[in-house]
C-alpha cells in the first residue's frame, strides 16, 4: 500500500459526508484497514472494498460512485449540482402571503394557545390556513399520537391463567426444581399486543397543494409519536421520507424532507408512484398485516386502471387500508375523480382529512 | 486486473457452485480478513443465503444457521436449560435418598443440561475452523433482537449466567441477510461490511446454470438465461431471481427438453413467475418477443 492512504481514506469519507453520507469514524479505520489487505490495490479493489465498507444502503450507491469518480479519478462532480439546485428550488415551501401574515399575533412569544382559537382552528379547513395557523396547529398536532391497530405478536409475557393463556413450562419446572422437582407454583404466558405497523402515503401533487403542508406535519408528528410508522410523499414519483421526519424538531423535518422530495405541487402519477411503492416496498413486507393510510383527493390524469390493480394489490396483503380525501367534507361531494373512484372499492375506510377535527378522528379509524 | 486474493476466492467458490462477481467476492473476502460480520441485503432470490452455505463448504466449517421471526429470543437464538431432564435427574436422585438430592442439585445448572443454540454453538466452538454463522432475514426479528444481536457481534462472547461467559477464540464468520421489510438500525449496520446483491449479467447468469444444472445443455442454459433476463425487462410485480432461473432449467432439463420452444414456455411459465398478473403480462407482451432477445443472443 502507498504512504499516505489513511489521508487519503479521510479526505473520501469527508466528501461522502458532504454529499449526505453517514461514514462514522470506525468505518473510516476499517477502510484503511481494508486496503491494506488488497494488495497490490487497484482501481477496481478500491472501489469494491469502499462498497463494501462505506455503503450501508442501496440508496446510496451513487453518491458513492460520483464521489470515488470524482475522488479517485479526479472527475467533476456536475451532475449532482445541477440536481441539488433543481431539488431546492422545487423544494423550498413558498409561504402563503395572506393579509392575515401581516399582522401575526401569535409570531411573539406567547406559547398559549387560547381555548376559542383551538376551537376555530381545530375545524377550520387547512386550505384556508395561514402562516401563523400552521404554527398553531403544530402544537395541536404534536399531541395526537398515532395507535395503530392491535395484533398478536409472537413475544409473549408471563400471565395469569386464562382464555388466551399456555403453561409456560420453562419457569413452571424453574419453580419445580426449587421444590424438589414437584410442579406446586405453575406458570402462564400469553402473547403480546404490538401495534400494526402504519404506513403513510402522502399525495403532495399539485392539486393537494393546500392541504399537503399540513398533513406533512400531520406526518412528522404519527413518525416521531411511535414506532413502526413509515412515511412516503407521492407527486411524479416516489419518496421516503421516514427517516427526515424522524427529527423531534418539527421545523428541521420538514426543511429536511422539503430538501428531498423533488416533486411538490408538481404533476401527479397517482398509480404510477403507488405501483413503486408496492414494488419497491409494499410487497416485501411493509405493507403485510399493517395499516396503510393514503392521503390524496384521488386526482388521476393517467388510466384509471393502474390505480384500481395496484389497490387490489395493497388491499391483497395490507390489513386495513384507509383513504383520506380533504375533499371528501366539501359539501356535494361525490368520489368522481377517475382515481378515486377506480380505488373505492379495495378501501376499508374512506375519510376526510381537511382539518385537526378530521384527523383527531382519522387516528380513530386507524386504531 | 484484481487483487490475487480475491482472484482466488472467485475461483475457490466456482468450485464449490457458487459464482460471485467481483464486488461480492472482495466483500467476502474483506469479511473473511478483517473479521466484520458482512451484511448482504438484496431482492428474493438473488442468491444471499447461499453464499453462507457456500463458504461454509469452501471452508470445511460448520455451518449454523439462525432463522430470524419477529418475537425470536435468548432461549431460541442462544441457550435454553434442558428442563425435563433435569426434572428426571432429580427425580432419579430422590430415590436414592438426600445425600444425592443435593449432589443433583448441584449438576442441575451444568453443560450436560445446557441446550445449544446457534449463536452458542457458533461463539463456543472448540474444534474445525471457525463455523460460518448464518443469521437469515434479520430484518424480520424485531428491534430488541437486533440491538441483543449487536452486543455478541461486537464482543463475539455471551453469558449465560449460571454458567459464566462463552468467547469464541477465534470469531465464526457471519454473515446476516435482510429483505429491507424494515431498516436494520444504524449501529448494526455500522458493525458489518454491505454488500447488495443484484440480478448477475446474462453471461455469468448462463455459467450460473451450467454450473447448478450440469444437466442442462448448453444451449438450454443459454435461452433460460435470455428468456429470464426478457422477463425481468417486463417491468414484473415480481421480477424472477437466479434461483427461479436455476428452478425453471432443472424443471426443463428433466423434461428432456434440449431447447426452450414456445409451447414449453407456456407449460412452465409457473417456475419464474407466480403472480397471475405477471404470467398474463408475459403472455400479454408475446412469449416471442422472449425469444427475439433469446435468438439474438444464441
Amino acid at each position: 500500500m502507498y504512504d499516505g492512504a489513511d489521508r487519503l481514506a479521510v479526505v473520501f469519507a469527508r466528501r461522502l459526508r458532504a454529499e449526505e453520507m453517514a461514514v462514522p469514524t470506525g468505518s473510516v479505520v476499517l477502510f484503511v484497514s481494508a486496503l491494506s489487505e488488497l494488495d497490490p490495490v487497484d482501481r477496481d479493489s478500491l472501489y469494491w472494498a469502499g462498497r463494501a465498507v462505506l455503503v450501508k444502503r442501496p440508496e446510496d450507491i451513487d453518491t458513492f460512485d460520483r464521489v470515488f469518480r470524482s475522488v479517485w479519478l479526479h472527475q467533476p462532480p456536475a451532475a449532482r449540482l445541477a440536481a441539488t439546485a433543481a431539488a431546492e428550488t422545487v423544494g423550498d415551501y413558498p409561504e402563503p402571503e395572506t393579509e392575515d401574515d401581516a399582522v401575526q399575533p401569535s409570531r411573539a412569544p406567547t406559547t398559549v394557545v387560547r381555548y376559542s382559537r383551538v376551537e376555530v382552528l381545530r375545524s377550520k379547513d387547512f386550505g384556508e390556513y395561514t402562516a401563523a395557523d400552521f404554527a398553531d396547529a403544530q402544537r395541536l398536532m404534536a399531541v395526537l399520537r398515532a395507535t395503530a391497530a392491535l395484533r398478536r405478536s409472537r413475544r409473549r409475557r408471563p400471565a395469569k391463567r386464562g382464555r388466551h393463556s399456555q403453561p409456560d413450562i420453562r419457569t413452571t419446572v424453574r419453580r419445580a426444581l426449587r421444590t424438589g422437582g414437584e410442579p406446586i407454583r405453575r406458570a402462564w404466558y400469553a402473547p403480546t399486543l404490538q401495534p400494526r405497523r402504519l404506513v403513510l402515503l402522502c399525495d403532495v401533487s399539485g392539486s393537494m397543494a393546500p392541504y399537503s403542508r399540513a398533513l406533512l406535519r400531520f406526518m412528522h408528528a404519527a413518525v416521531v409519536g411511535r414506532r413502526r410508522v413509515e412515511a412516503f410523499t407521492m407527486g411524479t414519483r416516489l419518496t421516503r421520507l421516514t427517516r427526515e421526519l424522524l427529527s423531534r424538531d418539527p421545523d428541521q423535518a420538514l426543511r429536511r424532507a422539503g430538501a428531498v422530495v423533488p416533486d411538490w405541487s408538481g404533476g401527479t402519477r397517482l398509480g404510477l408512484t403507488l405501483r413503486d411503492y408496492n414494488d419497491a416496498w409494499g410487497m416485501q413486507g411493509m405493507s403485510r398485516g399493517a395499516v396503510v393510510v393514503i392521503l390524496s383527493d384521488g386526482w388521476e390524469r393517467g388510466d384509471p386502471a393502474v390505480i384500481a390493480d395496484q389497490m387490489a394489490r395493497l388491499s391483497r396483503v395490507a390489513h386495513k387500508v384507509v383513504w383520506v380525501n380533504p375533499l371528501k367534507a366539501s359539501p356535494g361531494y361525490a368520489p368522481l375523480a377517475r382515481g378515486m373512484a377506480a380505488a373505492l372499492p379495495y378501501i376499508d375506510e374512506f375519510t376526510e382529512g381537511h382539518n385537526l377535527n378530521a384527523l383527531d378522528d382519522l387516528l380513530g379509524v386507524i386504531s | 486486473m484484481t487483487t490475487d486474493a480475491v482472484r482466488q476466492l472467485r475461483a475457490d467458490l466456482a468450485r464449490f457452485g457458487y459464482l460471485a462477481d467481483e464486488g461480492l467476492a472482495t466483500a467476502i473476502h474483506l469479511a473473511v480478513r478483517l473479521r466484520r460480520p458482512l451484511l448482504l441485503e438484496g431482492e428474493a432470490g438473488a442468491g444471499k443465503t447461499e453464499v453462507a452455505k457456500t463458504l461454509a463448504r469452501l471452508s470445511g466449517a460448520k455451518l449454523l444457521r439462525l432463522q430470524c421471526y419477529e418475537g425470536i429470543d435468548v432461549s431460541q437464538a442462544v441457550y435454553e436449560w434442558d428442563y425435563a431432564r433435569q426434572l428426571l435427574h432429580l427425580k432419579a436422585a430422590e430415590t436414592s435418598g438426600a445425600e444425592a438430592v443435593v449432589a443433583a442439585e448441584d449438576e442441575l445448572f451444568s453443560e450436560r443440561f445446557l441446550v445449544r443454540r446457534p449463536l452458542l454453538q457458533a461463539l463456543d466452538n472448540r474444534d474445525g475452523p471457525p463455523p460460518v454463522l448464518l443469521i437469515d432475514e434479520i430484518d424480520r426479528a424485531d428491534d430488541e433482537f437486533e440491538a441483543f444481536l449487536l452486543e455478541i457481534l461486537s464482543d463475539f462472547a455471551v453469558t449465560v449466567p449460571e454458567l459464566g461467559t462463552f468467547a469464541a477464540d477465534v470469531p465464526p464468520h457471519v454473515i446476516l441477510t435482510s429483505n429491507r421489510t424494515r431498516d436494520l438500525h444504524d449501529a448494526l449496520k455500522r458493525r458489518c461490511l454491505y454488500h447488495w446483491v443484484d440480478h448477475p449479467s446474462l453471461d455469468r447468469e448462463v455459467a450460473i446454470v451450467r454450473l447448478r444444472v450440469p444437466e442442462a445443455s448448453e444451449r438450454l442454459a443459454r435461452r433460460v438465461a435470455a428468456a429470464v433476463e426478457g422477463l425481468r425487462g417486463l417491468d414484473l410485480y415480481k421480477p424472477p431471481g437466479v434461483a427461479e432461473t436455476i428452478d425453471w432449467a432443472r424443471a426443463l432439463a428433466e423434461l428432456g427438453e434440449q431447447e426452450l420452444v414456445h409451447i414449453d414456455i407456456e407449460h412452465t411459465l409457473g417456475w419464474v413467475l407466480k403472480y397471475r398478473e405477471d404470467i398474463e403480462r408475459a403472455k400479454a407482451a408475446g412469449l416471442d418477443s422472449l425469444f427475439r432477445v433469446a435468438d439474438d443472443d444464441v
